[in-house]
């Protein structure tokens, strides 16, 4: 793998693939779990292991699985993967296991593991498609800590509240009051809350890039704007 | 056809080697970590029950000893559930019993609480609940202390139209626009006690063998 091929994996997870914010996959749990930063970033990384996890799994045993049956095989491989993260949360971080609840075994159905176990792990090599997962996992967190972050701050005026699930009672004092005496914005915690905030997120995103492609295009004959990216 | 056949066993075959391999990790996480998770799992249970009842009041392993308590109506179950009998010495002191609001504002409240011999409340906690956050979920102790006022609360202090909401009439404080939660948490509370009330005798009898209980 070289170093322009890492390079390119990386950006299409983190920005121009996104999967949260380009490709829109999994948003089941991107919508309902991102109510805190805490909740929002625990879900993200336990998914991105599984993805990392998953997709190394994949690559090596790609030439062995017959065509017909490779989709029940990859399900197979991310059901057993999510499974053991489950248990492993179920046992070490009990807290968060209760918080996340449902949506730990649900990242079975996260479209976002299965598209990347057939889309790139099953015809790349093991490395690229471990780093695939890796950063298709932390695009979708990264996009998962900023809507789970600005949904605290404005439905809680709190910023790392729950804390405490993950590293246990004297985690409590880390709790950063954003907006002192906050009653809170309850549309902001529940679900509608989550669909406004993706959508502003994404309109960043596509502004960002038109400004980008504007600043390219005008050096040259000035061009057509490039599309948005396609949801 | 022939040809046909062996292409389709051989994928059969190929399907249920990765079956058994995915199996075999399954069941190798599920045993090393079976044993965490079970005390994981008592332990923060211990901790809810600790709110309920201060550790040194009782001197017996309240984890073993346990009633299998069946659904019932009253206390809102519809399938058996665990009481855990706190004791000091031979004399019962409490009994941690579950119970379940079924009209919340968004589904079920699941209860559990304290209740001494002479029918008052120790305390009462709630363990899971889905009502809407900022608004009707001030009857979990992480959010509020509403759930304290049931402390000491008892039956024979308060008859049956007390065990309302101040605004139907009873004794108990609600938050103005939020009163479906707490009025059905404390329906619920009053339900177990008549369900206590009925069956005290049977809870705290005092033949129990530690082992008995132990099966989940």
């Amino acid at each position: 793998m070289t170093l322009a091929e890492m390079k390119e994996i990386a950006y299409n997870g983190m920005w121009k693939q996104n999967p949260g914010l380009v490709q829109l996959l999994g948003l089941c749990p991107l919508l309902a779990v991102s109510n805190t930063l805490v909740n929002a970033v625990s879900l993200g990384i336990a998914t991105t292991l599984v993805m990392t996890l998953s997709s190394a799994t994949v690559a090596p045993i790609r030439s062995y699985v017959p065509n017909e049956i490779r989709i029940p095989v990859f399900v197979l491989i991310i059901a057993v993967l999510v499974t053991v993260v489950q248990y492993l949360m179920n046992a070490y971080l009990y807290g968060l296991y209760i918080v996340l609840g449902i949506f730990v075994p649900l990242i079975v159905t996260n479209c976002i593991v299965l598209a990347r176990a057939e889309s790139f792990a099953s015809k790349n090599p093991v490395l690229p498609s471990a780093f695939d997962g890796m950063m298709m996992g932390l695009g979708l967190t990264a996009v998962l800590a900023v809507l789970g972050g600005l949904r605290e701050i404005v439905g809680k005026g709190t910023l790392l509240s729950g804390i405490d699930l993950l590293f246990g009672e004297q985690a409590k004092a880390w709790v950063i009051p954003i907006i002192p005496d906050y009653h809170g914005f309850l549309l902001a915690i529940l679900p509608p809350g989550a669909f406004i905030g993706l959508g502003l997120i994404i309109a960043a995103k596509n502004w960002l890039d038109q400004r980008a492609a504007k600043k390219i295009s005008s050096q040259p004959a000035p061009e057509a704007l490039p599309e948005a990216a396609q949801g | 056809m022939k040809r046909i056949a062996r292409s389709t066993l051989q994928t059969a075959v190929n399907l249920v080697f990765f079956a058994i391999i995915g199996t075999s990790i399954l069941s190798a996480t599920y045993y090393l970590t079976h044993d965490t998770i079970v005390a994981t799992v008592k332990k923060a249970k211990l901790k809810l029950v600790s709110q309920l009842l201060p550790p040194d009041s009782y001197d017996n392993d309240i984890m073993q000893d346990i009633r299998i308590v069946a659904a019932d109506e009253l206390l809102g179950t519809d399938e058996a559930t665990q009481a855990h009998i706190a004791r000091r010495g031979d004399q019962p002191v409490a009994v941690v019993l579950e119970a379940i609001a079924p009209d919340g504002y968004s589904g079920k409240i699941e209860l559990i609480m304290s209740i001494h011999p002479d029918g008052s409340l120790g305390g009462v906690r709630v363990v899971n609940h889905n009502e809407t956050p900022g608004l009707g979920d001030y009857i979990d102790i992480a959010k509020h202390d509403w759930i304290t006022t049931f402390d000491g609360r008892s039956r024979s202090l308060f008859k049956d139209a007390d065990w309302k909401v101040r605004k139907d009439g009873g004794v108990f404080e609600h938050m103005a626009g939020a009163t479906v939660s707490p009025r059905a948490v404390i329906k619920a509370v009053n339900r177990a006690l008549q369900y206590f009330e009925a069956h005290r005798d049977e809870l705290f009898v005092a033949d129990v063998k530690p082992e008995k209980g132990a099966k989940k």
